[in-house]
């Protein structure tokens, strides 16, 4: 069998139970996505090419040594920075300017900082001696703010706070000291009057509407309200695969994106939503393992990160459905339908996989 | 070969204790874990907050979005003519309908269904007063009646327009247009008086779904049956309120259909006989008081009313000569003139003034003592001495004039309203007017002045105060065709059920049977207006048939006072047309099957313009009588 391949080319060597909990993830999501889709196998079909194409980066990105990215690292985030300038001056898009068109394919730049934001810091804190001393979180945080404060005038101030937070984790889990952190936050819950002011209308009308959905029924407050009836009409065990009203008569928007999961909770109730809990807990859990296991520090920061930077995204959407937390566009991960935040999610659990394969070598 | 990889560590910088480093991440790791958790527990009480605790509460919501309920509007209940010809019809049609809760900007997208279907400048504006009326989420018309190319236009486009559809429903119509406008009315879009009406009457719920109403005539009289009573459809619905399923249904109680008494055969004839003037014509039934024919002249096409005439169209039927929105048949009042001398020759023979035999000498000029003011004979030099069939047959004026001051003004009224002059037939049409039956109390009461004799003499002969309506002439007429029995005139046939098998006849109450003295004195009477038509000297003997059925009949002249002329009649207009010319006739003469009161405007002499009209009415009633 190994003769078949060049010596040099190793069999890949992944984690098998994160493996077996993304795989679960995303079964769950397909079978969601064709009742969330009105039964349109044509979605479920393009979903699963998504996956499959997320898969190759992660296969792909396994094989590649953590020095090797750490190498390229510097490269990664500097084209990302340009190409985020990039948008600013010839992005496209309806009212944002989030994509850029290079002929061939569209993307979003910022897809690219969701990984090199915590590239970048955990390689910025690598050689130096942790916890990190003033200058060097100084220094971290100006590494994760640039890109954030470029994709926030797009504007895109969701994916700003999620790839600022991946930055922000990398410096938590390189022991940035509690009184820093606690001084942090109380410095951001300062900053919040000053976030309003220069927030756009829109975003500013998501908050109010989120602290009062019901003021606009109809309008901005339609979202949650009918979210919210979803998840609570299906109570414990659902009304069953397929037969969500709610989803299936329309009433919940973008039920087969960010809303998926109250599509989920609408069918199959709160055991459904524990299953998929347990299962993103279970991820998670096994990606802070993968991080304690590395040996260097770029690859036990970066795969922290990514593990908790990945929560984030549950624990935001999750929130979101529920009305717990405003209306932002942040997508299920693995679940939810779209393009190229599966890659990216995928590709980021291709670096776990390649931190776990190489967690044998020293750096 | 990995290990050339390995890089040197900057000198600079302290020595990294990877050993104590990877204890600290472990720490760490496992401290986000544990927030991890803890924010994941959050999370999990707020599912099971609402998914076990508020769950009922959502439920109900849930259900409450999906399920919603629609009214099912009936179907109007259609009318017929006598012989069973459809008069006014349900046809499909289309309209334009907006849930305006769900758009952005009215006035935008008016802009834009105004490209694909055309609207009337003032749609908007009719839209906001519609939509004021409207319970939040129901829909509200903006357009009646589309064309196909405009529902086909707006299909390919749909999709661009949440909030809008086009709805089917059934549309009246008048095949007959304005032929029937003036008995039959029309419907017309629920206004803010209809709901108040149907709210007062407490019958809003039975319209939920309706758009349109009866406004006038036969469509408003009878308004309640055409109706019928909405049903109700449980529906579920998606968001966008398109309905999937049909849960449960209650069904409309469609309205009645209506067979009328009109025969459209004798009112086409009617209509066409009276030609390009203005004037009326009412035919009765006198055995039961129905109504055959009910013709006013010039009248309008009442199907511009159902969708909502335009401002031109009104304007337009508001500048059309003749006043065609006025209901002649029904509110216009005419001086009978000698259409009322039989009906005073009754009074005479009956209240025993004067016998069959008692002449008058009329030489051409009738005074009254110690007044110089002449009562002319229509005829230069009088008709000599003259009994009471020659003074009808003639037309004699100076006979009435002697007869009306032997009666007394009080007992001429008193004979008179029992044939119902004065006073409202009672017929199934609103607005019917009560013309004016004059006696000294009435003028006291209307003008605080006491009564002249010479105003006794004139109303001997119908004038002065005296007013009437076609359909009382008709009706007085009838009354006495028919020895006395007067019935309230009746539009309404027949009526038959949804779900009946067949129509149920409507009976015209008997309104009074009048005393009969003597019946030779009501044959006298009649025989004077056979004379009229048969007679040598008869004022209508041109229009006496040479086959068919005898007709009784009286001519007329009403005078019309200068400052009652149309707008449209001129002061060099011949005085001769100034005068309405009136006629009544009943046939067969010896068993009456139909009255008829004719009036034609400015027509001058009665026997020469109306009785031809009448005539025709009578031959087209008798041509539809022997068909059966």
């Amino acid at each position: 069998m190994k003769r078949l391949l060049p010596a040099w080319v190793k069999w890949p060597q992944l984690d098998l139970p994160l493996l077996v909990g993304l795989f679960l993830l995303m079964g769950l999501g397909l079978v969601v996505l064709y009742s969330a889709s009105g039964g349109d196998i044509g979605v479920v079909h393009r979903q699963a090419v998504r996956l499959g194409v997320g898969m190759v980066a992660l296969l792909v990105l396994s094989q590649v040594p953590p020095h090797i990215l750490r190498i390229w690292t510097p490269w990664l985030y500097g084209i990302g920075v340009l190409l985020l300038l990039a948008t600013w001056f010839f992005g496209t898009g309806r009212a944002t300017n989030r994509w850029l068109d290079l002929g061939l394919i569209r993307f979003q730049p910022s897809e690219i900082m969701k990984l090199g934001v915590p590239m970048m810091v955990a390689w910025y804190l690598h050689p130096r001696r942790l916890p990190p001393d003033f200058l060097t979180v100084l220094g971290s945080v100006a590494i994760l703010a640039v890109p954030a404060v470029l994709i926030a005038r797009q504007p895109d101030l969701g994916t700003a706070l999620l790839v600022a937070i991946s930055g922000v984790f990398a410096l938590f889990l390189s022991g940035l000291q509690w009184r820093v952190i606690f001084g942090l936050a109380a410095a951001a819950v300062a900053a919040a009057p000053a976030l309003w002011m220069v927030m756009k209308e829109y975003q500013r009308q998501r908050v109010l509407t989120f602290l009062d959905p019901e003021s606009d029924p109809l309008g901005s407050g339609w979202n949650i309200i009918q979210s919210k009836i979803a998840v609570g009409s299906g109570g414990l065990f659902g009304k069953g695969w397929l037969n969500g009203t709610q989803s299936r008569l329309e009433f919940i928007p973008e039920r087969h994106t960010d809303f998926i999961l109250a599509v989920l909770s609408e069918e199959f109730g709160l055991a459904g939503v524990l299953f998929l809990f347990a299962i993103y807990l279970f991820i998670v859990g096994r990606c802070l393992y993968i991080a304690a296991l590395a040996r260097s520090t770029f690859a036990r920061l970066l795969a922290g990160s990514l593990g908790l930077t990945f929560f984030v995204y549950v624990l935001v959407n999750a929130g979101m459905i529920s009305g717990l937390l405003p209306v932002v566009g942040v997508p299920l991960p693995l679940v939810s339908y779209g393009g190229t935040s599966i890659v990216t999610l995928l590709a980021g659990f291709g670096i776990l996989m390649s931190i776990y394969g190489h967690r044998n070598f020293i750096r | 070969m990995r290990l050339a990889f390995a890089r040197r560590r900057p000198g600079r910088r302290p020595i990294k204790d990877q050993v104590v480093e990877a204890r600290q991440f472990s720490a760490r790791a496992l401290t986000a874990f544990l927030i991890v958790s803890a924010a994941l527990l959050l999370l999990v009480a707020r599912f099971v907050y609402l998914q076990v605790i508020a769950h009922e509460d959502f439920v109900t919501r849930s259900v409450n979005n999906q399920v919603k309920v629609l009214p099912v509007p009936p179907n109007r209940g259609l009318v017929y003519d006598r012989r069973g010809r459809p008069i006014a019809e349900n046809r499909p049609a289309y309209r334009l309908e907006i849930v305006p809760e769900k758009i952005d900007d009215l006035e935008q997208l008016i802009g834009e269904l105004g490209r694909m279907v055309e609207l009337p400048e003032d749609a908007l504006e009719r839209f906001q007063r519609a939509r004021r009326q409207h319970r939040v989420f129901d829909s509200v018309p903006l357009k009646f009646n589309l064309s196909e190319e405009e529902v086909a236009r707006f299909a390919v486009d749909r999709h661009r327009f949440n909030g809008v559809e086009v709805v089917p429903y059934l549309a009246r119509y008048y095949p007959y247009g304005e032929l029937l406008t003036h008995v039959l009315g029309y419907v017309g879009r629920i206004d803010e008086d209809d709901l108040d009406r149907l709210n007062r009457a407490g019958r809003a719920g039975d319209y939920r779904g309706t758009t349109h109403v009866g406004k006038l005539g036969i469509e408003r009289f009878y308004e309640n049956a055409l109706h019928g009573a909405s049903g109700l459809e449980r529906v579920e619905t998606n968001a966008q309120g398109r309905t999937l399923k049909v849960l449960e249904r209650q069904d409309p109680r469609h309205g009645t259909d209506l067979v009328l008494s009109l025969d459209v055969a004798v009112q086409q004839a009617a209509w066409d006989a009276l030609g390009d003037r203005p004037g009326a014509v009412v035919a009765l039934d006198p055995n039961d008081g129905s109504v055959i024919a009910m013709v006013s002249k010039p009248a309008y096409d009442p199907n511009l009313f159902v969708h909502g005439i335009g401002s031109a169209d009104y304007a337009a039927i508001l500048a059309a000569p003749g006043r065609p929105l006025f209901n002649r048949a029904l509110t216009g009042g005419y001086e009978p003139g000698s259409t009322i001398k039989p009906f005073i020759g009754l009074a005479g023979l009956e209240l025993g003034v004067i016998n069959d035999s008692d002449e008058v000498f009329s030489g051409g000029e009738f005074y009254l003592p110690n007044v110089s003011r002449p009562y002319r004979d229509w005829k230069r030099g009088g008709h000599g001495s003259v009994n009471i069939y020659e003074a009808l047959e003639e037309s004699v004026n100076s006979f009435f004039y002697q007869l009306a001051l032997d009666l007394g003004i009080d007992r001429m009224h008193d004979y008179l309203a029992q044939f119902g002059f004065g006073a409202a037939t009672g017929i199934d049409l609103l607005g019917e007017s009560e013309g004016v039956l004059p006696s000294r109390a009435w003028k006291r009461a209307n003008f605080g002045e006491p009564w002249y004799p010479g105003e006794t003499v004139i109303a001997g002969i119908g004038q002065g105060f005296n007013v009437t309506t076609p359909l009382q002439l008709a009706n007085g007429l009838a009354t006495l065709a028919n020895d006395g029995r007067r019935f309230e005139p009746r539009l309404l046939f027949a009526s038959k059920e949804p779900g009946d098998a067949q129509a149920s006849r409507n009976l015209s109450p008997l309104m009074a049977q009048m005393p009969v003295n003597d019946p030779a004195h009501w044959d006298t009477v009649r025989e004077g207006m056979r004379r009229v038509v048969y007679g040598l000297r008869g004022t209508a003997r041109a229009i006496a048939p040479e086959s068919g059925w005898v007709i009784a009949g009286k001519s007329g002249t009403a005078q019309v006072a200068a400052q009652a002329l149309d707008e449209d009649m001129d002061e060099d207009t011949a005085a001769h047309l100034r005068h309405h010319a009136l006629f009544i006739a009943y046939a067969p003469f010896e068993a009456p099957a139909i009255t008829v009161a004719a009036v034609v405007e400015h027509g001058g002499g009665g026997s020469a313009e109306a009785a031809p009209v009448a005539r025709a009415v009578i031959d087209a009633w008798r041509a539809q009588e022997v068909r059966r």
